[in-house]
């Protein structure tokens, strides 16, 4: 099992609900203003004291995933821009022409691979020791899978996307070794594009055969994936080489969550019990009927609790509300396990790993 | 001699300085998404977005000038997104795209809004000629949507065509109607509902005197769809030629078309815009693979809306299909 090793010395109940976030987080607002400096010619504000800025907020938010009680912490990618963007700019061959529209008025500089892709600027590693240096509970990296950079680019050079992905896939596969060399523990890929297209699950598959080569055994692996219907992907995905599903299901209030449960699900799961689309946070009584929504598909020992996506989108406060909330609602469920008090349908399958 | 007509299927992205200034002036949560209740300040900006994305197609030289749907914040779903009997709820992806619309729920009875209406009437005034209105076709908008209040698919179908027929009633005068339905290739009706698939598309083009163009895109629609849709009564059908172009090329070698097509010949989708000599080999590969059908006009218009992309590469489509055009076909 690569789970029990998050958990922590003093945790105060028998049962283990792993709590963590899928990884981005809002900005303070200095962080926005450091940017305009930088970007302000008349400012003498140079890289170094952006870079300088960018270490304080890894360390603000670090703290703050830690003062609200999460397992597992991450530092709300304080470095990236964006998911698709923050890589490409350090993968040679890609080009940027400008924003375009993922949903209402959220943009992303969506880039265009104009020549074959390469290894340029180091991704992630700087920020994984920098993290770790300032955190006191264990971290996660989360990285943009290949099938998603591929398939969120403009692709001008490939015969086809799965040709992009395989090369961009060899690429992740490099830093990720280079993530589990520096000390990584737990690595969250994130394929948000796979929940689009199921005839390209083979391609996924894959993808994350040339990630996971040469990837020690007690490194976990996750792979996240939001804002689809997953009965177009389910059962398949459980043949990927991963130990955890992480899915979004609270932003349409648990109506696939039948999915997952013909056939067995057998892998561990996390599953967002709070929306990270609405403002409101949800109350500690609601968080723990959708964690007990999430026990309907695996047994507390299999279970992971996070927000359904990354929490960057809400006011900072809300964010930090629901991260608070969830962490009380995942330790009242664990005491309410130790004492009995939840009935627990006994899975029909354990995980093989 | 064929008439070669330069268009487009709108949804065009918002000008970048607009992106900004809306995202801050509305907010970018679900919930603050467009209405139909805008402060005049937002209404305002969308009135200068409109009259910059006219004159860009004006500039473009293209033949038909559309509204740009620059409020549309749900592509494609926007008419049910701010009409009052319909709840709009969890975002959902959009077709296999990184995009979402607002799911949007029909709750009650589905009576006139003009929302559309009120866009291309503040639009007409500022095009002389070639004014072109673009609506989500039936088959796509009822796709779309979830029903809650007609209780079944076929009546929910008509329901919707009733409504689309009402908005575009009161459109002003157009040359041209584009009907966009995406759905009728990525989730072609059943044998039962394929057969009002003629009476939907009816229902809307029957309210109009504007030449209707049904404008499916991402591949090719299957034979018995691609018959259900030749039943009705419209004037052209559009063929995407970027993304299967054989399939849709044998649609027409097999069953005919409309007496007028509308072509995809731009990628709406890729930065790699065509240039206007590949548009025209395109038109010329068609015609010279369906000789049997003497085409009174050919639409050359992009396969997909033009959200998608960045500005940069929007206007250089534009410019590309309207350069194209410029020269008679061959």
């Amino acid at each position: 099992m690569t789970r029990e090793q998050f958990r922590p010395t003093d945790h105060p109940n028998d049962h283990f609900l792993l709590t963590t976030v899928v990884g981005s987080y809002p900005k303070p607002k200095w962080l926005h203003r450091a940017r305009d400096l930088l970007e302000d010619n008349s400012s003498d504000f140079d890289e170094e004291n952006f870079a300088e800025a960018k270490d304080d907020a890894s360390r603000l938010i670090t703290n703050e995933h830690e003062r609200s009680g999460l397992d597992v912490v991450v530092d709300g990618e304080m470095r990236r821009n964006e998911m698709v963007e923050y890589f490409a700019h350090r993968i040679d061959g890609y080009q940027f022409n400008g924003p375009v529209k993922v949903w209402g008025h959220n943009y992303f500089d969506k880039p265009s691979v104009v020549d074959e892709v390469s290894y340029g600027e180091e991704w992630l590693v700087s920020e994984y020791e920098y993290t770790s240096e300032v955190a006191v509970r264990p971290v996660k990296v989360p990285i943009t899978g290949p099938y998603t950079l591929a398939s969120w680019s403009f692709n001008e050079v490939y015969e086809d996307d799965a040709d992009l992905a395989y090369e961009l896939a060899d690429l992740v596969n490099e830093e990720i070794e280079a993530l589990v060399e520096a000390g990584t523990r737990y690595i969250q890929i994130d394929e948000p594009a796979l929940a689009t297209t199921p005839d390209d699950h083979a391609i996924v598959g894959e993808c994350l055969r040339r990630i996971v080569e040469d990837i020690p055994d007690d490194v976990r692996l996750g792979l996240h994936v939001c804002y689809g219907d997953y009965s177009r992907i389910y059962p398949e995905i459980l043949d990927y080489p991963v130990h955890e599903f992480d899915i979004e299901l609270c932003n349409g209030d648990y109506e696939q969550l039948d999915v997952f449960k013909e056939p067995t699900f057998t892998k561990d799961l996390a599953v967002g019990v709070v929306d990270i689309h609405a403002r409101e946070v949800e109350t500690v009584d609601d968080i723990k009927n959708n964690i007990k929504k999430a026990l309907e598909i695996v047994p507390p020992e299999r279970l992971t609790v996070s927000p359904d996506c990354g929490l960057k989108l809400l006011p900072r406060e809300a964010a930090y509300g629901k991260m608070e909330n969830m962490v009380t609602a995942a330790r009242e469920i664990e005491a309410e396990l130790d004492a009995g008090e939840i009935d627990v349908e006994p899975a029909a399958v354990q995980a093989d790993d | 001699m064929t008439q070669l007509v330069s268009t487009t299927p709108g949804l065009y992205p918002l000008p970048d300085h607009a992106k900004d200034d809306l995202s801050s002036l509305k907010g970018n949560q679900k919930e603050d998404l467009i209405t139909g209740a805008e402060s005049d300040e937002i209404e305002a900006m969308y009135d200068n977005v409109r009259e910059s994305l006219v004159e860009r197609q004006q500039d473009a030289g293209l033949d038909r000038v559309v509204e740009g749907q620059a409020r549309w914040d749900d592509m494609i779903a926007h008419p049910l997104t701010v009409h009052d009997s319909v709840d709009t709820r969890g975002i959902v992806r959009y077709y296999n795209n990184n995009n979402f619309y607002r799911e949007p729920v029909v709750t009650g009875a589905l009576d006139f809004d003009g929302d559309v209406a009120a866009e291309l009437e503040a639009t007409r005034s500022l095009v002389d000629d070639g004014f072109q209105a673009v609506l989500p076709g039936p088959w796509s908008l009822a796709d779309l949507a979830t029903d809650e209040y007609y209780g079944n698919e076929a009546e929910f179908l008509g329901a919707i065509a009733d409504f689309l027929a009402d908005e575009a009633a009161a459109f002003p005068a157009a040359e041209t109607l584009f009907l966009l339905e995406p759905s009728l290739v990525e989730n072609p009706p059943d044998d039962g509902m394929g057969e009002r698939i003629p009476d939907a598309l009816d229902t809307v083009a029957g309210v109009t005197d504007a030449d209707v163009v049904v404008h499916p895109y991402w591949g090719a629609l299957d034979e018995k769809t691609h018959a259900h849709v030749l039943d009705a009564n419209i004037d052209a059908l559009s063929y995407d030629l970027v993304s299967e172009p054989d399939a849709n090329v044998y649609n027409v070698q097999e069953y005919g078309t409309t007496d007028d097509v509308a072509l995809g010949l731009v990628n709406g989708q890729n930065t790699l815009v065509e240039s206007p000599e590949t548009i025209r080999e395109r038109i010329e590969w068609f015609t010279g693979q369906t000789p049997a059908e003497e085409y009174g006009r050919i639409y050359a218009t992009t396969n997909t809306g033009l959200f998608y992309l960045p500005v940069n590469r929007f206007e250089e489509t534009l410019d590309a299909l309207g350069t194209a055009t410029q020269e008679v076909l061959a």
